[in-house]
């Protein structure tokens, strides 16, 4: 090394880099989103006892209420599917607010920052991850909460496909917002407070197209606007959730 | 995507680079770089900005000045996964083993080629706590497995926040020898240091953050 001149030396070091550089594969983003997906649900086997959580409250807060309102078949048939949906919107929210706290807390964020994947995708499959596994159970077990509150069987299927239109939506709304709070103390009421006004509108389709199944009408049309809002929110609140996933490390 | 690198230009440099948090001026402007195998010592008391400095240079703050990776500017495309950081903070989940999270990062970034978590860990001297749950580890042991991530993941240039932090004496040696190793395969390494622990590398280029 001392013969040769400091330029030459700097040369052959840069061709060493690019050696590096080369022999090393970049794993493609698929490969990325299934190892995230792999690492979130050995995580959620990890705690599936909080997962459990959620459902519990569901069953419970369901059973309550013909407690409530009285053993009268028909009213509880009548409110059935707007109770339902409320249900579950409220029974996601606990889980929503602790999306990116761990991965902020321990540092994985600024990892996924560093990563040469493109971070919306991996919110994106985050918010997949984060609806299969808090979110899926809560619509599984719908039947049976059905069954509680005597929902018609001729709803059920509207019900179940309104839920599965609209839980993912608020998820990925709920990324956002997460993402926003996941730096901040407390941020649970905060996410609340946050959410629900965006909760609304999903909330509305939702119940109006149960309202239309439960009375006979064509219940189509609010579920396709779910369904476009959806692929609108598929579409941007990645880009938005990475870009609140920025701050949230920057800060 | 991958442009190789453009001979005889630094791995990083910056130019004018400076921080400054709630019109406080943090560090800067300091102008520097990083040519392949070559190690710097970023020195500094407590609060001096070294910290910070590593985080705008990994892009984690927004910079003032300019940062270049092998001669192209910062973006998230010139950076590609070539810079690797070790922080204060592990980088990884606590209830998952060494090998679930190692094996998590690698799906990201890859691997270096015949490098595999449990000859990572090997190296690093703690392989038989490849499958415990990191919670179950002692501070310096999460820190060799963060050590561990540097040795798995390809990229060239190590961003080390106070990587002797929690270590002892081995450990420390550790650090040295794999940051000499990285050196010697091309690779950079920014290292930060309140200064209490002896570099190894004398000659090794300093850069001096005062409060």
């Amino acid at each position: 090394m001392a013969s040769i001149t400091p330029t030459m030396e700097a040369n052959t070091k840069a061709m060493d880099a690019e050696n590096l550089a080369r022999v090393t594969r970049r794993p493609g983003t698929w490969r990325a989103c299934s190892a995230l997906l792999r690492r979130d649900f050995v995580l959620a086997w990890r705690r599936r006892g909080e997962l459990f959580l959620p459902l519990l409250y569901a069953v419970i807060v369901t059973a309550l209420f013909p407690f409530a309102l009285g053993p009268d078949p028909e009213l509880l048939a009548r409110i059935a599917g707007g109770v339902l949906l409320v249900i579950v919107v409220l029974a996601m929210l606990p889980a929503l607010e602790a999306m990116f706290r761990a991965d902020l807390e321990d540092g994985t964020l600024e990892q996924w920052l560093l990563a040469p994947q493109p971070l919306a995708l991996l919110a994106l499959t985050r918010v997949i991850a984060h609806w299969l596994t808090t979110v899926v159970p809560l619509i599984i077990v719908m039947p049976l909460l059905g069954a509680l509150l005597n929902l018609p069987v001729k709803v059920l299927p509207v019900l179940i496909a309104a839920l599965l239109l609209a839980t993912p939506l608020l998820v990925l709304l709920g990324s956002v917002l997460s993402a926003l709070t996941a730096g901040a103390r407390r941020s649970g009421i905060l996410l609340a407070l946050m959410l629900l006004p965006l909760a609304v509108p999903v909330v509305i389709f939702a119940a109006g197209a149960i309202a239309a199944a439960q009375s006979g009408m064509p219940y189509l049309a609010p579920l396709t606007w779910l369904a476009a809002a959806l692929v609108l929110a598929i579409v941007l609140a990645p880009l938005a959730c990475a870009a609140a996933l920025r701050i949230a490390v920057e800060t | 995507m991958t442009t190789p690198p453009a001979p005889a230009a630094p791995l990083l440099s910056a130019h004018r680079l400076a921080f400054t948090r709630n019109d406080e001026p943090v560090f800067g402007p300091l102008d520097f770089s990083l040519w392949s195998g070559e190690t710097v010592l970023v020195e500094g008391d407590n609060g001096s900005g070294k910290t910070t400095l590593l985080r705008v240079l990994a892009g984690m703050l927004p910079t003032e000045g300019e940062i270049r990776f092998c001669g192209q500017p910062a973006s998230r495309d010139s950076r590609n996964g070539r810079v690797l950081w070790l922080g204060h903070r592990t980088g990884m989940n606590e209830a998952l083993s060494a090998r679930e999270n190692l094996g998590f990062l690698a799906g990201l970034y890859g691997t270096r080629v015949g490098m595999t978590a449990a000859m990572a860990m090997e190296r690093v001297g703690i392989g038989g706590w490849i499958d415990e749950p990191l919670r179950a580890l002692s501070a310096g042991q999460k820190k060799r497995v963060g050590l561990a991530r540097l040795l798995l993941l390809p990229g060239d240039i190590w961003l080390l926040d106070e990587p002797y932090a929690n270590l002892d004496r081995h450990g420390i040696a550790l650090v040295n020898a794999l940051i000499a190793e990285h050196c010697a395969r091309g690779g950079a390494a920014l290292v930060t240091s309140h200064g209490a622990v002896r570099f190894a590398d004398t000659n090794a280029r300093h850069i001096h953050l005062v409060a």
